[in-house]
């Protein structure tokens, strides 16, 4: 008998409708390899009486017939996604002790394909982070370790958890959350998938709040079909959440096809940063060579103004978090800190629920949005967010998806991160745009550096255009032979 | 920009802050580098162009305005620091 953990969601599904497994042996097997591997911290809560209730409940659909699309497939769930009666933290002291009395839309419409939930995976706090060092709860380690080096890396942030569980085989595939690169940098740290879908096609009912007109929850997973599967299930209008697209739901799995014939690619010319490792730079080559093989067309394109992507980002992001994140006051739910006037009481709770970060970005969010510098500061940026959105509008009428690397640079250690904030920032260079933009990218792992760490290449489509991404995603995903790499190989487990 | 440190206990009163002694040398000065490097958005020209709030806001949904839930104090009270009386608790703030 095979791993059962070591199965892609499509291939379980597979053994489950022919019931040649059942979904509680899979969970079993899921939940023992979390509790094996538990030094990577990547679950904040383990939910393993849940799932095994929620898996004998699959099992017996399935003896009826059941055809749901992910019916008996376990899966971690970032713990920014409100799960009923289920703690859920968002990585802050300041909701240690929050339990969520209703379940996420997007949590529920997973439920409701029938999959079943292991637990909550660590993050950096309210999804700010590049690295899941910003986590209350501690780093998440990533699976992965250069070669001949035993020194722990981070798994990408702010879905770190989630990365880390489904690279370590903890979970066959996780949510997360990307307001700035927070599924696709963590994914490509990792060698999985992750994609950011179109803003809107994921409900944020339920999931906490940072950056709302930037947040987008999507699935990571191994597999470019699992994260067809997943998003499908995700996935849908919802009235609950006023920015909820009224689009219909493809079956994205079925648009897979291998085929791309004639299919044009832009290649932005100024992604071509300094920032890159040469080695990153060589995949982009690579990519462009597997997609050209297979009946591409490579074309240049202009983005004019990419250079400006990450400060807008650090404008908008922080203004919104600013004003996101005034909910957490001591009165409703959370850690309260008592002081003398409500405004100190006020003051004292939020001085220490939030963390460092958290409270860097507050400030930088206040600032921008005060008296005598909204002008210069926030609506400057909202404006030139137009125009990036405006570059891709135009790159868009001459190419179909667009090709770039995924991160400047490899998983870094846990021990030695950037210092400076703007450094750890730079990490997100090349998917800021697209949440930006509130148009899809999908990051895929495409092979490995020369110390032995996954690097990812990214895909970015027109609004609504996943399908698109899933189907050329494939093709790199082939060309690259990553899913040929063992177990074995990610040394940290 | 440089925050200085009498703006940095303005900005940290909007938003009900109280930076820790600690920490407060390594925020005024990271805020500082970060308000200075996106001054660089200055240099854009954005002339004539609208500022883009976020995607398709144009096109929000609106409902009537009528009572969808309901019932459910208990819930709604369930992680309340302090409560009394079906009501949230909070420090006296009328003398």
């Amino acid at each position: 008998m095979t791993n059962l953990t070591n199965l892609s969601i499509s291939k379980a599904r597979e053994l489950l409708q022919a019931k040649e497994i059942s979904a509680v042996e899979l969970t079993k097997a899921h939940v023992s390899e979390i509790e094996k591997y538990n030094h990577l911290n990547a679950y904040t809560t383990k939910t393993p009486e849940m799932a095994l209730r929620q898996a004998e409940e699959s099992d017996a659909r399935l003896r009826q017939g059941s055809r749901k699309i992910l019916e008996g497939i376990p899966l971690g769930i970032k713990d920014i996604f409100c799960t009923k009666d289920v703690t859920t933290t968002a990585g802050s002291d300041i909701l240690r002790t929050f339990v969520p009395p209703y379940e996420s839309t997007v949590s529920q419409n997973l439920l409701d394909a029938g999959a079943s939930f292991l637990g909550k995976l660590n993050c950096d706090e309210f999804a700010m982070g590049s690295a899941n060092l910003n986590s209350a709860y501690g780093a998440a380690i990533n699976p992965w370790q250069k070669k001949g080096d035993a020194s722990h890396l981070v798994p990408g942030g702010s879905s770190g958890g989630s990365s880390s569980a489904v690279a370590a085989f903890l979970a066959m595939g996780a949510t997360g959350t990307d307001t700035g690169g927070s599924i696709r940098q963590p994914a490509a740290f990792t060698g999985i998938v992750g994609i950011k879908p179109t803003y809107g096609r994921c409900s944020r009912y339920g999931m906490i709040a940072f950056a709302s007109s930037l947040d987008q929850a999507g699935p990571m997973t191994r597999t470019v079909q699992d994260a067809a599967i997943m998003l499908e299930a995700m996935t849908g209008y919802d009235p609950k959440d006023s920015t909820s697209a009224r689009e219909d739901v493809p079956c994205f799995e079925k648009a897979i096809t291998g085929n791309i014939q004639g299919l044009k690619v832009g290649i932005p010319k100024e992604y071509q940063s300094d920032h890159i490792d040469p080695e990153i730079l060589k995949l982009w080559n690579k990519g462009k060579k597997w997609l050209e093989a297979n009946g591409a067309e490579i074309v240049e394109v202009s983005l004019p103004h990419t250079e400006y992507a990450l400060p807008t980002y650090y404008i908008i992001a922080p203004a919104e978090a600013s004003s996101n994140l005034a909910r957490y006051d001591g009165v409703r739910y959370g850690t309260r800190v008592p002081g003398d006037s409500l405004d100190e009481m006020y003051k004292n709770t939020r001085s220490a629920g939030f963390g460092e970060e958290v409270i860097r970005r507050i400030m930088i969010g206040t600032y921008v949005l005060s008296a005598g510098y909204y002008d210069a500061y926030y609506l400057k940026a909202q404006k030139v967010r137009r125009l990036i959105k405006q570059d891709f509008d135009q790159a868009f009428k001459d190419v179909d998806v667009l090709l770039t690397p995924a991160t400047p640079n490899a998983a870094f250690s846990i021990d030695n991160p950037p210092q400076d904030p703007i450094q750890m920032y730079m990490n997100d260079i090349f998917t800021v745009p697209a949440n930006l933009a509130g148009i899809p990218a999908i990051s895929v792992p495409s092979g490995l550096n020369s110390e032995g760490l996954p690097l990812g290449l990214q895909l970015i489509a027109p609004a609504f255009a996943e399908s698109l991404l899933f189907n050329t995603g494939s093709i790199i995903e082939r060309e690259a032979g990553f899913h040929d790499l063992k177990k074995e190989e990610r040394q940290a487990i | 920009m440089e925050l200085t440190e009498d703006k940095l206990l303005r900005v940290a009163d909007l938003a009900r802050l109280k930076i820790r002694p600690s920490m407060r040398d390594n925020i005024r000065q990271s805020c500082s580098n970060i308000l200075s490097w996106v001054e660089q958005l200055q240099k854009v020209n954005t002339d004539g162009i609208e500022p883009m709030t976020g995607m398709n806001i144009e096109a929000l949904p609106e409902r009537f305005d009528e009572v969808t839930d309901g019932n459910c104090v208990e819930d709604i009270l369930a992680n309340a620091p302090e409560k009394d009386h079906n009501m949230f608790i909070v420090p006296k703030v009328v003398e």
